[in-house]
């Protein structure tokens, strides 16, 4: 053991293991899917007489949310892009544009909710309703926290300009949003599009 | 109506007036808490308080927290198993004890939900906290914010405990809630919600814990230090961490969907409407598995240590050591099963799990050969730390054998719900986790505050455990080949169990004396600190890194990084000084980069118990204050930019020469 003589300015070490951090919790975000995923899995037959869930799903409808989301992560993409010219003006209008995006998506799925309520299709009917709801309400509360979370930062952006602490904060959110639409892509495949055969 | 909205379903008849047992109770508690408050008030140390403690991001001070929390719990969690103890010896025949059955249910579901949750679990993250980052001669942890608020989080999980003793009740589920009878229809109280809410802050804290530890040991090691040659301990805690990190998650969703079903009639686990109990039960032992091995790895890796320090040996297999903890990591995912084998899966399924469960007894018996060849001629000092450790081994044997045995699935069939299966896992917990936490204690106490505990008072606690756990325990498994199933709140005299039931009492009123002697030993160790203060900061002639810097670890840990090139860093520099005296040049310091304090953490928590509190009295107006002052604390947070600072080369090397 001898002792360590090199200099200690380790900023930018600290960015890549803070990035890695949430890498890990975006796992621990994953396996929290897989047990809703699992859960609606094994009560999504278990209609308790009401109708089957394939009568329920408007695919139209959920393919253009589908469409809007993956958009999304397109023009946040190009937010972070423009992050590195270092001109502030782009990075907000595409954050804003994904902002935008990320609350119509949110919209057509309260607007899918409202009208199965409507319907008298309710979490209350039967557990596989329950597993439906909870399943894809708990990735649209994803959805919506991360566009409070986007709003902080185009705040933060317009105060703090475009440092590498507001780099480190732009790839967080990047790669929660990108997260946010795989797991949409499973949502769309296992409980749409499996649903609907 | 204005009743409803200021306090929602909160009234006076909430606080058990009538029962006299819970209002002394909390009578204590209160007197407790008045006589803290009092002596803060009367030496003016609030803003100590504040400043040192309460605000603090040092790794040390955090794990300190972390023990006291997990000692105050221990004395709860003790007085309720005292409590159903002397229920069991009085409650046969004629006579009814002296808990109602609704009483007696929530304490032994508060047994062992504090036990557990509040006891283990924070007395493991505060010797991790405490040791982790000095062994592999790191500043601090990965993220010093996240360990605050993964702190305080746990405090108001333990508190919300506590505070259902007084408003409300508490679950009278047992310690794992099982559905139907914890859904709304069978326990249509607050009992049920306080375990959830309990469960789900302090969970939130465990697993940002998990992702805290598992970075720090993945990229804040010091230079040269290989993952092959970080000490046992560290890799014992960072498999444990990723079992955190992969299991939690499963934890905070079952309860989220048992919440869901209580509060918004939803059906996941009811008896009607589609709901399956059987997902809930899987699920829980998906993360409840797991769970055990996350509180028994890291007591391997103190074992491990110990063993080695006072054996004077290195720790014989190490490479075999680290290859069987990263087994049980991966087996522990895929035993759950055998929680309920009695579930009717068939014979292939149980057949499958029991194998799998077998097993899992492969590497632990590899860690149990290491142990008895490391010791295996070695200059062996008999103090403390090492009779937990020896304790230990055969303790944890006997259990392991038991649960093996239990592992094969008709024999379960036989056992199931049983005595013998409250006496096998208290067997590998207490003999197992336990232990290895009090020997770690008594092993790392002096680097966390500077002095030894004393030796004589240690050993007596040790054979009071001892001695006490197997009188205590013993006639459990009998009790349960006899065929006395769990959570019995009276039975009949013709069964015979009386007399086992009395000596188990015994038993465990001998446990209490070891943990009188615990608390002993910490007062006449602190009253007599001066004469046990370790100058030398290595009061074992230790192996590991965290024993070359002084005691207690100053707070920037080391003045100047290690570079290390072998395993057992420290002991290897010391052989090599030994032999050349001109090995130690003069220290060259650099500016340190430290975390400021901050208060961020600790208000989080606090809102986070408002939202837990009020969401279990339905008291909507103080939900969304909790929500928004959670929120608001966190953006207030992000805008802090002074996260940090850095502590110059001259201040370091002034306060490392005064320490030497």
């Amino acid at each position: 053991m001898t002792t360590h003589t090199l200099n200690n300015d380790h900023h930018h070490d600290m960015d890549t293991t803070d990035i890695f951090g949430f890498w890990i919790y975006i796992l621990s975000d994953c396996i929290l899917f897989a047990c809703l995923f699992a859960a609606y899995a094994v009560l999504h037959n278990n209609v308790y007489g009401g109708p089957s869930m394939r009568m329920l799903i408007n695919i139209p409808s959920i393919f253009n949310e589908t469409i809007i989301l993956l958009v999304s992560s397109f023009t946040y993409g190009m937010a972070v892009l423009s992050s590195y010219k270092n001109n502030i003006y782009p990075v907000i209008l595409w954050l804003g544009i994904t902002m935008m995006l990320g609350a119509f998506f949110v919209g057509m799925e309260i607007n899918e909710f409202t009208h199965l309520y409507q319907e008298g299709h309710s979490w209350q009917s039967s557990a596989a309703l329950s597993a439906f709801f909870t399943l894809v309400g708990t990735h649209g509360l994803h959805v919506t926290i991360g566009i409070i979370w986007m709003a902080m930062i185009i705040l933060q952006l317009m105060i703090f300009k475009i440092s590498p602490v507001m780099q480190k904060r732009l790839t967080y959110l990047g790669l929660f949003w990108a997260f946010l639409d795989i797991i949409w892509i499973f949502v769309f495949t296992i409980v749409y599009l499996m649903g609907a055969i | 109506m204005y009743q409803k909205i200021l306090f929602g379903n909160l009234t006076l008849a909430a606080i058990p007036y009538h029962n006299p047992i819970i209002m002394g109770a909390g009578f204590f508690m209160g007197l407790i808490g008045a006589a803290v408050i009092g002596a803060l008030l009367y030496f003016n140390k609030w803003k100590w308080l504040w400043r040192e403690w309460i605000t603090t991001v040092d790794h040390k001070k955090i794990g300190v927290m972390y023990i006291i929390l997990a000692i105050i719990m221990l004395l709860r969690g003790m007085a309720d198993a005292i409590m159903m103890r002397l229920q069991q010896v009085l409650s046969v025949g004629n006579s009814m004890g002296y808990l109602p059955p609704e009483h007696y249910d929530q304490i032994f579901t508060a047994h062992g939900v504090i036990m557990i949750f509040f006891m283990a679990m924070p007395f493991m993250f505060g010797l991790i906290n405490l040791v982790l980052p000095l062994q592999i001669g790191a500043r601090d942890v990965a993220y010093p914010f996240l360990n605050s608020l993964s702190f305080w989080l746990a405090v108001v999980g333990a508190m919300l405990v506590n505070i259902s003793l007084l408003i409300g009740d508490f679950a009278a589920t047992g310690w794992l809630a099982y559905p139907p009878l914890s859904e709304l229809a069978y326990s249509p109280g607050v009992g049920v919600d306080y375990y959830i809410w309990a469960l789900q802050i302090s969970g939130v804290g465990t697993l940002l814990s998990g992702i805290n530890f598992v970075v720090t040991v993945l990229k804040m090691r010091c230079p040269g230090m290989t993952m092959m040659k970080m000490p046992i301990f560290v890799w014992t805690a960072f498999c444990s961490m990723i079992l955190v990190i992969l299991a939690f998650p499963v934890l905070t969703v079952t309860l989220a969907l048992l919440f869901l079903d209580r509060y918004f009639g939803m059906h996941f686990f009811t008896t009607d409407a589609g709901g399956n109990a059987m997902m809930y039960i899987n699920m829980i032992w998906i993360w409840g598995h797991p769970e055990v091995y996350i509180l028994i790895l890291p007591a391997f890796g103190i074992y491990s240590e110990i063993v080695a320090t006072f054996s004077k040996k290195y720790l014989f297999g190490y490479e075999t050591m680290v290859w069987a903890t990263a087994c049980i990591t991966i087996l522990a995912f895929i035993v759950w099963l055998h929680h309920f084998f009695t579930m009717g899966a068939g014979a292939n399924v149980n057949a499958f799990f029991g194998i799998m469960t077998m097993i899992i007894s492969v590497p632990t018996g590899v860690k149990v050969f290491n142990w008895l060849f490391t010791m295996y001629r070695g200059r062996i000092t008999f103090s403390t730390p090492m009779l937990w450790t020896i304790g230990f081994i055969t303790t944890f044997v006997f259990g392991g054998v038991t649960g093996v045995l239990m592992a094969v699935p008709a024999i379960d069939y036989q056992v199931h719900n049983s005595l013998f299966l409250v006496a096998h896992f208290h067997n590998a917990i207490i003999g197992g986790v336990v232990f290895g936490y009090l020997g770690g204690l008594t092993y790392w106490f002096p680097k966390a505050f500077g002095f030894k505990l004393n030796e004589t008072l240690g050993k007596c606690a040790f054979w009071c455990w001892l001695i006490g756990f197997y009188i205590a325990f013993i006639p459990l498994y009998l009790l349960g080949l006899m065929g006395m199933t769990r959570r019995l709140n009276h039975y009949d005299v013709s069964t015979g169990w009386h007399p086992y039931l009395v000596i188990a009492a015994i038993g465990a009123s001998i446990i209490v004396c070891g943990i009188i002697f615990q608390v002993l030993q910490l007062i006449v160790s602190i009253k007599n600190r001066e004469q046990n203060r370790d100058v030398t900061g290595d009061p074992w002639d230790g192996r590991t890194l965290e024993w070359s810097i002084p005691s207690p670890a100053p707070f920037y840990n080391f003045a100047v990084t290690p570079i290390v090139d072998s395993r057992d860093a420290f002991w290897a520099a010391k052989l090599q000084k030994s032999e050349n005296n001109n090995l130690n040049p003069a220290p060259h310091y650099h500016d340190i980069h430290m975390p400021k304090n901050t208060s961020a953490g600790f208000m989080i928590a606090v809102f986070s118990g408002l939202v837990g509190f009020a969401t279990i009295w339905h008291i909507v107006w103080l939900m969304a204050l909790g929500l928004l002052g959670v929120i608001f604390t966190m953006v207030v947070h992000s805008f802090n930019m002074s996260t940090d600072y850095y502590l110059k080369s001259n201040e370091i090397e002034k306060l490392d020469l005064q320490r030497v």
